[in-house]
């Protein structure tokens, strides 16, 4: 899932002159693909590395919140579909990194500014998963704000992203369906279950709504990516779009949207919004969130706890390696 | 940290009578364990029924600032379509 317009700190792109720079922007007004062995502005190609990575460590940190909830699914059928999707996850992980690979940052290096803490990665996933209705409303909302954000990103100018991106959509939607119909089921259910939709929805909503980055006022990469074609809408237009889809959802399930200032607007017919807490959002992006700590940690604890899986198989790949070679010298006679 | 397992290219073959065509890459340590990331990474709803995986290395790519002199003789020599040739339309049959 889960693109977000992080803005974070790094220097603002610098657009690059001279006539290199005048043809590759001629072929992206074009709508022609960039590829990884063409030519490229310096300053694309540090924003597409910076943005896809962040993207890839989003997926993967993403793994964990709805892993949390693997083992105490309530029955078969849900472990199995929650088992499913999160595993996704970490395949949307996987096209990201590789995407990110073809601009030349190494996989390890990626790794490394993620558990140290240098990488930033969505902001969603530093809440907590306090019950189950939070699986459902994770789906729902969550994987819901990411398609938003990442079905124009299928028609971005750099090739391998774009292609990475049309796989992950395809299978996003499961995702958010699965999610609706958890609420759908809790809504449907007891008074106790009704409560528990209500909270998750509740403490998942505004979250949700600040996937989309900052406002554009406070948005300072956008021009650029936009005129790169990495970025086709700005982040309020995407948050648009997303809370007039999903407002609807939330009054079908018959649970109410946890702002007092909602409105439909019948004259451009957008739902308006009550004014956002941006101070939640800085804090949770610098590190202050219910669960930055925590999430790093378990990345952490994880890549030491494979250390030696990556090591054995590394030994096995080379021990393979000197087998085949003494094979290939004993046929051929040699000693 | 360590470097990375090699790199390898992944080719997946969607059904029987099709090509294998380019899907994406990963990291593995052997071919065999290359084979199964893939299997993981690219085919988890039966997007394929056979891979190739290709160790990245291996790979020899034309070099897009040559495109234009290895594609361009075959840009005037339009007669090697059909439609280059005008047919009367009552000739059936061609
Ligand atoms: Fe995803
Ligand atoms: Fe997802």
């Amino acid at each position: 899932m889960y693109t977000q317009a992080l803005d974070s700190p790094g220097k603002d792109p610098v657009a690059a002159t001279g006539e290199a720079a005048e043809r590759f922007q001629a072929r992206v007004d074009a709508d022609e693909k960039i590829e990884p062995k063409d030519w490229m502005p310096e300053a694309y190609r540090q924003t597409l590395i910076r943005q896809i990575s962040q993207h890839a460590h989003s997926e993967i940190v993403g793994m964990l919140p709805e892993g949390n909830w693997i083992t105490r699914a309530p029955s078969l059928r849900r472990k199995a579909v929650l088992i499913a999707k999160v595993q996704d996850e970490g395949g949307h992980g996987m096209y990201l990194y590789s995407a990110a690979e073809t601009l030349g940052v190494s996989r390890a290096q990626m790794v490394e500014q993620l558990l140290s803490g240098a990488a930033k990665y969505s902001s969603i996933f530093n809440y907590p998963t306090l019950t189950w209705a939070d699986v459902g409303a994770i789906g729902w909302l969550v994987d819901g704000a990411a398609i938003m954000n990442q079905v124009p990103i299928c028609r971005c100018s750099y090739g391998p992203y774009a292609r990475a991106m049309v796989r992950i959509c395809r299978e996003e939607s499961f995702h958010q369906r699965q999610g609706f119909e958890i609420m759908m089921t809790l809504a449907r259910g007891g008074a106790a279950q009704k409560a528990m939709a209500q909270d998750a929805l509740d403490r998942w909503w505004w979250p949700s709504v600040m996937m989309f980055g900052p406002s554009d006022a406070d948005s300072k990469h956008t021009a650029q990516s936009m005129r790169w074609k990495i970025k086709r809408f700005s982040n309020d237009e995407l948050r648009q779009k997303f809370i007039d889809v999903t407002v609807p959802q939330a009054h079908f399930l018959g649970l109410t949207l946890p702002d007092a200032h909602l409105r439909l607007d019948e004259v451009s017919g957008h739902y308006e919004i009550g004014p956002i807490d941006w101070s939640e959002f800085h804090a949770v992006l610098k590190g202050n969130g219910p669960c930055n700590r925590e999430r790093l940690e378990a990345r952490r604890a994880a890549h030491a706890a494979g250390e030696w899986v990556r090591e054995a198989a590394a030994a096995h790949a080379r021990k393979l390696e000197d087998r085949a070679a003494t094979a290939q010298h004993q046929e051929r006679g040699s000693p | 940290m360590s470097g990375d397992w090699p790199l390898y290219e992944v080719f997946v073959r969607s059904r029987g009578g099709l090509e294998h065509r380019h899907v994406g890459s990963l990291h593995a340590a052997d071919s065999r364990m290359a084979i199964e990331h893939a299997r993981d990474v690219y085919t988890r709803r039966q997007e394929g029924v056979s891979l190739w995986v290709v160790p990245s290395t291996l790979i020899v790519a034309s070099d897009p600032a040559e495109a234009d002199a290895l594609f361009e003789p075959a840009r005037d020599k339009i007669y090697r379509h059909p439609t280059f040739y005008v047919i009367p339309d009552e000739v059936k049959n061609l």
